[in-house]
């Protein structure tokens, strides 16, 4: 087990109140990366097999569209998971994440981890229920966001 | 320095166009207009589904726009034009009697006329996308009609006052087909689909096997619609794109509309998504 | 080795394609005066404001005896070393293709009145060019041309009707440049075909040039000039010429697979690396005897009247991509990478052949 990464982990905002057999499984699964500014953790129509925990820096999700270049869609920074995609098929990234600035993270690679989870149920149901919570407020945020509120009123 | 003076010209690789009078116009939703268009000289031209003009405004410029009529159908050819720019806003402001410039038809076609009997067609729209779609669309409606296949068709815009072709859209529904409209965002009254286009999939009952697929639209809307068409089971060869790039000629000569190692006004703009326009999405400022 | 007799000789033992002869520099100079008596606008290597660029030529005394180049890279120099060597350079900053594909032409002129439009098209050219002096790697280049411009679906009027006619003096190389890599591309030293007649400089001995006779239009002009025959010596000669050349090349580039190569590195941190150093400024697309891009755009004047015009354009503008209101290149990296993948690698897909003549 890589044991700094299961110190980054154990005070790691995305598992913070589980057990520390929890931590240890994704431990058991994770590696310590950078990324310099403006390099890429992902791009889209990859394989998505891995969930970036950011400890330091911020991470853009952005999507490419010829001639307006990357738009970027959000940021995430230090004490949140890039990386979603891993938790349901076609387990493939469907945006880019880049850099902002320097960043570091715990790189867990997903596809073991989810045999793991799958054979421990109890903590399965944790991992379920914090990624739940994750996507919930990042979708319900991006509703809010798609009611474009501060833009220009119909003058009718 | 100027020789002979023509009135009528054959277009060809001189970069010449044939004047075309337009005989009806039809302000559609979202800054797009309709002309309709004939021939000063000569019999309306042939072509296929998907194929595009090179449009020239009288003194603004040309730029390519995919015909919006069925080939071979009665009536004069139809272009529906989107207002982005000086050109394009010149051909939306073109009164009925006045003349335009046309070169062409150019390009790939959607190939729906070697489609088997049987087959489904699922098409794809995104905004204007359907526009380069319709005249295709009529044909495959027709060939419901007579029991040669269904289509299916899913046209998503940004919000109801986008909707494009919103009574023919409905008079499809009317005659069987299946039609799914979606918006980005609604709008008070709108009681459709509020969703991306995608989300329009699971509920076409179309099978999968067999299923040819065409999209049009902006190109994130292809590259999400093309990864969901091939996710249910559409052979990625049977799905078909339109690219689009900076075109000044048409022909193949100028360069401008390169993407990677096609010239898109001459290789397309209806390719193939598997194991072509599919990596081509995915190559950055190429 | 006597003198090339004055007038044309009889049919029996007439030059025809394939055959090889040589004439001195006197046939050079009738050639050239005999191109203009029969009616060719003739244009061949000369030097001026300090490099070897193309211009009307009436006769050898028009060509740039004496001068002698320097090329490396961003480094170009042109010394008179006051011999009588007419063709010891190599290829300059001029190419033919401004001959054939015009910097700027006009494609038609309009008006609309009344509800008609009229459209007027330019003159044909008054005069079929002849070029003298096109070095093995140019008429590759030609031959790139050919396929781009007016070997498609629809071809290029303009292109065609100035190539329709025209004649082509071929010269091959003794002297490449320190820049020169057209052995790796197939394309040279010695003349491909392209060519009415193929010349090679000899020193050795008496100042004369070996004749390759390329075509019937070559053959038939080279009859109304004079010529002698060619013995061992010459062609010996001419082959030390091109060995040399060959042998003095100043560049290699590996294309076995280079292609597919380019192909699958399109996101290498070297194109980043390159296009730090890089102006975008587009001069090697107008230098490049291949580069082919124009832009067409439509201009009024104030009384009303249209001309589309077609002028040469460059991937290295920011604006040749452009589309909805941004250039889908908008980084210089991008642009140098379209630049360098269209040339040896994606004009194979288009064209069947790649875009470089080294």
């Amino acid at each position: 087990m890589n044991e700094a990464a299961r110190r980054l982990l154990s005070g790691h905002a995305f598992l913070a109140g589980f057990p520390p057999e929890a931590v240890e499984l994704v431990a058991d699964q994770a590696e310590l990366v950078s990324f310099r500014p403006g390099a890429l953790l992902f791009r889209e129509g990859s394989p998505a097999d891995v969930a970036y925990l950011v400890t330091t820096g911020h991470v853009a999700i952005e999507i490419h569209a010829p001639s307006r270049g990357p738009l970027v869609i959000e940021t995430i920074g230090a004490g949140h998971v890039v990386g979603l995609s891993w938790a349901a098929p076609p387990f493939r990234y469907q945006f880019d994440a880049r850099a902002i600035d320097h960043v570091e993270a715990v790189a867990v690679d997903t596809a073991p981890l989810r045999v793991a989870l799958a054979e421990n149920p109890v903590l399965g149901f944790l991992f379920l229920d914090r990624l739940t919570a994750v996507m919930l407020e990042r979708l319900q945020a991006t509703r809010i966001r798609l009611l474009d509120l501060y833009g220009a009123t119909d003058a009718r | 320095m100027l020789a002979e003076t023509v009135s009528h010209v054959d277009p060809s690789g001189s970069l010449v166009p044939a004047p075309y009078v337009v005989v009806g116009r039809r302000e559609e939703a979202a800054d797009v207009v309709t002309l309709s268009l004939e021939p000063v000289e000569g019999p309306s031209p042939t072509f296929r589904h998907g194929q595009f003009n090179m449009v020239t405004s009288f003194g603004r410029g040309e730029i390519a726009v995919s015909m919006s009529s069925a080939p071979g159908a009665p009536g004069p050819m139809e272009h529906s034009i989107r207002r982005v720019g000086a050109v394009s806003a010149g051909l939306c402001a073109a009164p009925v009697g006045s003349l335009v410039g046309i070169r062409g038809p150019f390009g790939s076609s959607w190939g729906i006329d070697e489609v088997e009997d049987g087959a489904d067609v699922v098409v794809m729209a995104g905004g204007i996308g359907l526009a380069p779609l319709r005249g295709a669309v009529r044909d495959l409606v027709a060939r419901q009609q007579c029991g040669r296949g269904r289509v299916f068709v899913l046209a998503g815009s940004r919000s109801p006052d986008q909707i494009l072709f919103h009574e023919e859209l409905q008079a499809w529904e009317r005659a069987g087909v299946h039609v799914g409209v979606s918006v980005d965002v609604g709008a008070p009254g709108w009681v459709g689909v509020v969703g991306v286009v995608t989300a329009l999939l699971p509920g076409a009952p179309f099978e999968a096997s067999g299923a040819l697929a065409l999209l049009c639209g902006p190109e994130i809307m292809m590259r999400f619609g093309g990864r969901a068409l091939v996710d249910r089971g559409v052979d990625p060869g049977r799905v078909r794109v339109s690219l689009e790039r900076n075109m000044q000629c048409g022909i193949g000569l100028c360069g401008h509309c390169q993407l990677g190692p096609l010239l898109v006004c001459r290789d397309g703009p209806v390719v193939r998504y598997g194991g072509l326009a599919d990596e081509l999405f995915m190559e950055r400022n190429r | 080795m006597c003198a090339a007799p004055a007038g044309p000789r009889r049919s029996l033992g007439s030059v025809r394609p394939g055959d090889d002869a040589v004439i001195d520099v006197g046939g050079l100079d009738r050639l050239i005066v005999l191109l203009g008596e029969r009616g060719y606008r003739t244009i061949g290597p000369v030097a001026r404001d300090g490099a070897i660029v193309h211009g009307d030529v009436g006769g050898a005394g028009d060509l740039p005896a004496g001068w002698h180049d320097l090329q490396a890279p961003g480094r170009y120099r042109l010394e008179q070393e006051g011999d009588a060597e007419l063709f010891g350079w190599a290829v300059g900053p001029a190419s033919w293709k401004s001959e054939f594909f015009k910097p700027e032409e006009t494609v038609f002129r309009a008006a609309v009145t009344d509800g008609a439009v009229s459209i007027a098209l330019p003159a044909p050219p008054e005069r079929p060019l002849a070029i003298v002096g096109a070095r093995p790697c140019e008429l590759a280049a030609l031959d790139v041309l050919d396929r781009v411009l007016a070997g498609g679906e629809v071809p290029d009027d303009r292109y065609t009707a100035r190539r329709a006619g025209s004649l082509v003096i071929a010269v091959e190389c003794g002297k490449p440049s320190s820049t020169c890599f057209c052995t790796s591309m197939g394309t040279g030293p010695d003349a491909g075909p392209g060519y009415d007649l193929a010349l090679t400089e000899l020193l050795t001995g008496m100042h004369r040039f070996y004749v390759q006779v390329g075509t019937e239009a070559g053959a038939e002009l080279l009859e109304g000039v004079g010529w002698a025959p060619a013995i061992e010596e010459d062609r010996s000669a001419r082959q030390d010429v091109v060995d040399g050349a060959r042998a003095g090349m100043g560049r290699s580039l590996q294309t076995d697979g280079l292609a597919a190569l380019l192909a699958r590195n399109l996101e290498h941190p070297r194109w980043d690396e390159v296009a730090e150093r890089c102006l975008s400024c587009g001069n090697c697309t107008l230098v490049c005897p291949t580069c082919f891009c124009s832009d067409v755009k439509d201009l009024s004047e104030v009384d009303g009247t249209i001309e589309r015009r077609r002028t040469w354009a460059s991937c290295f503008d920011i604006d040749h991509s452009y589309l909805h209101g941004g250039a889908v290149r908008p980084t210089t990296s991008s642009r140098y990478r379209q630049w360098l993948t269209h040339k040896l690698s994606t004009w194979w897909d288009q064209f069947d052949t790649s875009g470089c003549v080294g």
